[in-house]
C-alpha cells in the first residue's frame, strides 16, 4: 500500500519519515545503505545502536575482542555479554533492536591485510578504533578507495570528531604523523569518562545518516573538539595540506603497507 | 482515474505518514484522494499536507463518519 514498506517499517521510521529531508525515499536509502564500523568498542556502541535503529540496511562491525566487565561503563551494547566476542554481542544487540539491519561481522583485527577490501565494501566508514596507527589505517584506506569516513577519538573528558570526504582534507591534514609512543598516556592510565563515546559516537552516526541522505553540511575540514567538564564544544577549522602524504599534490602513500602501521605502542588502549 | 488512499481505522501520525509515502509515488500536479474516519486526524493531515506546499482543493464529510481530502502533489 505504501511503496515497499511493511506497516512495520511504517511506523518505526515514521519519525524520520515525517522529516521532510528524508521522507520514503530517504528512509529507502537508508535500507540500502553499508556502513563499516571499526571497533566496536565505546565509540561503536553508540554509532552502532543509533545507525540500526535509523535502519541502515548492512552493519559491518569490526573487531577482535571479547566482552570484559571494564568495558560495560561506556561500551552499553555489549551488556550480559562477558565473554562473547564483541562482533558477536553487538550483532545480537542490533537483532534485538531492529530486525531490518543486517549485519557482517568481522571477528579479526582491522589491519593492512584487510582494510582496503573492507572499505571497498561500504558506503560509509566510522572510526571507533582506540589507537593511532588504527586511526591512520583507516585514513588511509578510506582515502584510498575514495570512501567518506567520520573519526572519533576520546580520552579522559574530551573528543574528537570529524569527518573526511573524498579527496580530503583528510585525518593525515591535521595530524600529519602519530605522536612518538608514549606521549599521550595509555589509555587505560588516563581513563574515560563513560559518556564521552556516547556524545561522540553518534556524532559519528549522524555524519553517516548524512552522508546517505545527502542532507545538511557534513563535518569536514572541521575537527569538533568536545570538553565534557567544561562542558563546550569548539570547532578548528583545517585545510587540506598541500604536502599531505596521501591526499597531497605528490603523495607518498600510494597503497597500504603494513610497517607503515605498526603497533610501536605495547599499549593496548582499549576504549 | 484519481488514485485514492483509504486511511480509514488509521491513527495519527500515521495517516500522514501513510499519505506522505503515497504522495511521493505520484507526478507533480497529480492528485490524490484520501479517506478518513477521525475528525483530528483530518484536520492534522490537512494542515500537514498544506505545510509541505500541497494544495487542498476539496474536503468533505461523506456519509457514515467519513471525510474525504481532495489533494493535488506541490
Amino acid at each position: 500500500m505504501s511503496g515497499s514498506f511493511t506497516d512495520e517499517q511504517i511506523r518505526r521510521y515514521s519519525r524520520q519519515i515525517i522529516l521532510p529531508e528524508v521522507g520514503g525515499r530517504g528512509q529507502k536509502r537508508l535500507l540500502s545503505s553499508r556502513v563499516l564500523v571499526v571497533g566496536a568498542g565505546g565509540l561503536g556502541s553508540s554509532a552502532i545502536a543509533y545507525l540500526a535503529a535509523a535502519g541502515v540496511g548492512t552493519l559491518g562491525i569490526v573487531d577482535n575482542d571479547l566482552v570484559e566487565v571494564s568495558n560495560l561503563q561506556r561500551q552499553i551494547i555489549h551488556g550480559g555479554n562477558i565473554g562473547l566476542a564483541k562482533t558477536r554481542s553487538a550483532k545480537n544487540f542490533v537483532r534485538s533492536l531492529n530486525s531490518d539491519v543486517d549485519v557482517i561481522t568481522y571477528q579479526e583485527r582491522f589491519s593492512a591485510n584487510n582494510a582496503r577490501e573492507l572499505v571497498q565494501e561500504y558506503d560509509f566508514v566510522v572510526d571507533g578504533s582506540d589507537n593511532f596507527p588504527t586511526h591512520y589505517l583507516i585514513n588511509d584506506a578510506s582515502v584510498l578507495e575514495k570512501k567518506p569516513c567520520s573519526h572519533g577519538s576520546i580520552l579522559r573528558y574530551e573528543g574528537y570528531v570529524t569527518t573526511i570526504k573524498p579527496g580530503g582534507p583528510c585525518y593525515r591534514c591535521i595530524f600529519k604523523t602519530p605522536p612518538p609512543p608514549g606521549l599521550i598516556p595509555s589509555c587505560q592510565e588516563a581513563g574515560v569518562f563513560g559518556i564521552l563515546p556516547g556524545i561522540i559516537g553518534t556524532i559519528q552516526a549522524s555524519e553517516a545518516l548524512k552522508f546517505i541522505l545527502g542532507i545538511g553540511e557534513p563535518l569536514a575540514g572541521r575537527l569538533l573538539c568536545f570538553n565534557a567538564l567544561d562542558m563546550t564544544f569548539y570547532e578548528a577549522a583545517y585545510e587540506k595540506r598541500k604536502d599531505c602524504a596521501i591526499c597531497g599534490e605528490r603523495p607518498e602513500i600510494t597503497r597500504i603497507e603494513q610497517n607503515n602501521y605498526l603497533e610501536n605502542n605495547a599499549e593496548e588502549c582499549r576504549l | 482515474m484519481t488514485e485514492e488512499l483509504d486511511l480509514r481505522g488509521e491513527v495519527c501520525p500515521y495517516t500522514f505518514v501513510k499519505t506522505k509515502l503515497r504522495l511521493e509515488e505520484l507526478d507533480s500536479g497529480q492528485d490524490l484522494i484520501i479517506l478518513l474516519d477521525d475528525s483530528a486526524a483530518t484536520a492534522n493531515v490537512s494542515k500537514s499536507l498544506r505545510n509541505d506546499g500541497h494544495e487542498i482543493l476539496d474536503l468533505k464529510t461523506m456519509s457514515g463518519g467519513v471525510w474525504q481530502i481532495l489533494v493535488k502533489k506541490a
